[in-house]
């Protein structure tokens, strides 16, 4: 037996089947991957994310210290309530975990992934030393993520008008504290939608509500085709501590200014982004695949780079319930102008497409 | 649970077959082997006239979750292939022994058939 979310019961009571998924029992699915991803893209499907690790940060030096640990920049979030995407660099420039950061009323709140748990906070701690900050864990919180074009509304039904009214004019990537609760207006399935982070205590019944009011729960397989299509990257899979984020398609998430902020893992992806100038340093694209078969990870990419034959690799790839076609992300060679993938053997011709595919239910790729 | 209709029979790698009067038989795969593979989004079919071989691949299917080779429960000739998966795979999820057939093969060894597993004993395998 794994580890059990608050939402353990919910899960078989919703006919969840129940996979180990980094030491959790979560559920893969409910009844049918496909409608549960049409649920989240044409109306509302929640989530439960608890398995995800909620850290959070204190001290005198809390901002200074993130600002060394991560490569993007916390002196971006200039008020409580706001969000930040971040790579957490090793020395090597190799992404150890990506997260989100919030700002709060006091200190930051960072959600990181359940697989690197351990690394992660192994990782903070050293990094740690000679800061006044405090590393806090927060294994007595849930996440629901509810995502949807009607999430926010039914979301909002349920709650005080007051918080209903502070949740309607959130804006994206922002966030709230509403008493014990945490509700941001961040997600990972390219839909409008909202992370609640509530206590364990308070978690079965919101979830109770949510289905009731018409929200569909959604396993663990349309979350991975829902953020595919989004085209975000998953860890350990698109990046990992060998890939530097300039080739997983996170060099906007790199802030390199002011130029005397040293972070970690910086003079390494400065190296990175010598060799990327060079043509070096291999991009994360989008391919498609418009006629029958399916793309998956590991498959191995043959590419043209000035009439020379080179390969690559699918790092993620699924059938697009929303495209009814497969689509990946790939690491390639940079400056790659034709690709084919080897699908038992048969080298099928792909499309390179920029590695976004869906957006609010629609296609968004040429 | 997964439902093992009594008048088929049944191969360890998840096909049934369903003798027909004739004498041909038509094949698809499991209720079993639906639930496990997970939503069918493309089923490659053999074609008519092909032959083929017991136990030998014969089709390939593939799920939002993983591609799976599909097997022939017996040799022999198609003589005629679900041209409806092409365009509605899903139908093997919801209707595996019905409208989600896969072929018919005239088989060429009859032997093979009795070699088969019948409903209890494929149920166990899959438990």
């Amino acid at each position: 037996m794994g580890q059990r979310t608050p939402l353990y019961q919910q899960h078989l009571i919703a006919g969840a089947k129940i996979v180990d998924f980094g030491g959790w029992d979560m559920p893969i699915q409910y009844q049918s991957l496909i409608e549960e991803h049409h649920a989240v893209r044409q109306h509302a499907g929640v989530f439960d994310v608890s398995h995800m690790t909620v850290v959070d940060i204190g001290g005198a030096q809390a901002k200074d210290w993130l600002r060394y640990l991560l490569a993007n920049d916390v002196d971006k979030l200039t008020e409580p309530g706001r969000a930040l995407y971040s790579a957490m660099l090793n020395d090597n420039g190799g992404v150890v975990d990506d997260l989100i950061v919030y700002t709060m009323s006091e200190g930051y709140r960072l959600v990181v992934n359940c697989g690197t748990r351990e690394k992660d906070l192994r990782w903070m701690h050293t990094k740690a030393e000679g800061f006044d900050v405090s590393i806090v864990e927060r294994p007595e919180l849930a996440i629901l993520a509810v995502h949807g074009p009607e999430s926010i509304s039914r979301v909002c039904a349920l709650l005080s008008p007051e918080r209903a009214a502070a949740v309607e004019s959130l804006g994206n990537f922002r966030a709230l504290e509403s008493e014990d609760w945490f509700i941001a207006r961040t997600g990972y399935t390219g839909e409008r939608g909202l992370e609640l982070i509530v206590p364990n205590a308070d978690a079965p019944a919101l979830w109770d509500a949510l289905l009731e009011s018409g929200v569909k729960p959604i396993g663990l397989g349309a979350r991975d085709t829902l953020r595919l299509e989004a085209g975000m990257n998953l860890y350990g899979h698109d990046m990992d501590e060998q890939v530097s984020p300039l080739a997983a398609n996170m060099a906007q998430t790199i802030s390199w200014e002011p130029s005397d902020r040293q972070f970690v893992g910086r003079a390494a992806v400065e190296q990175h982004k010598i060799d990327q100038s060079a043509g070096k340093l291999p991009i994360l694209t989008g391919l498609v695949l418009e006629e029958r078969g399916v793309l998956r990870e590991g498959l191995r990419v043959v590419c043209e780079v000035d009439g020379q034959e080179r390969e690559g690799v699918i790092t993620s790839g699924s059938f697009s319930p929303t495209l009814k076609h497969s689509i990946a992300l790939a690491r390639i060679p940079a400056g790659s102008s034709a690709c084919r993938v080897d699908i038992r053997g048969k080298l099928t011709p792909v499309r390179i497409v920029k590695p976004n595919f869906v957006r609010f239910g629609k296609k968004v790729f040429e | 649970m997964s439902s093992f209709p009594e008048d088929l029979k049944y191969a360890p790698s998840h096909e049934w077959v369903r003798i027909e009067a004739d004498g041909s038989v038509v094949m698809g795969i499991s209720d079993h082997a639906q639930e496990l593979l997970g939503d069918i989004v493309f089923v490659e079919l053999p074609t008519e006239g092909a032959q083929v071989t017991a136990k030998a691949e014969m089709s390939v299917v593939e799920s939002v979750k993983a591609a799976s080779d599909i097997y022939a429960p017996v040799s022999g000739t198609i003589v005629e292939v679900n041209q409806a998966l092409l365009d509605s795979p899903e139908t093997v999820n919801t209707s595996p022994y019905g409208d989600g057939w896969f072929c018919r093969i005239k088989p060429s060894d009859a032997a093979e058939l009795d070699a088969l597993l019948d409903a209890d004993a494929y149920a166990k395998i899959c438990e």
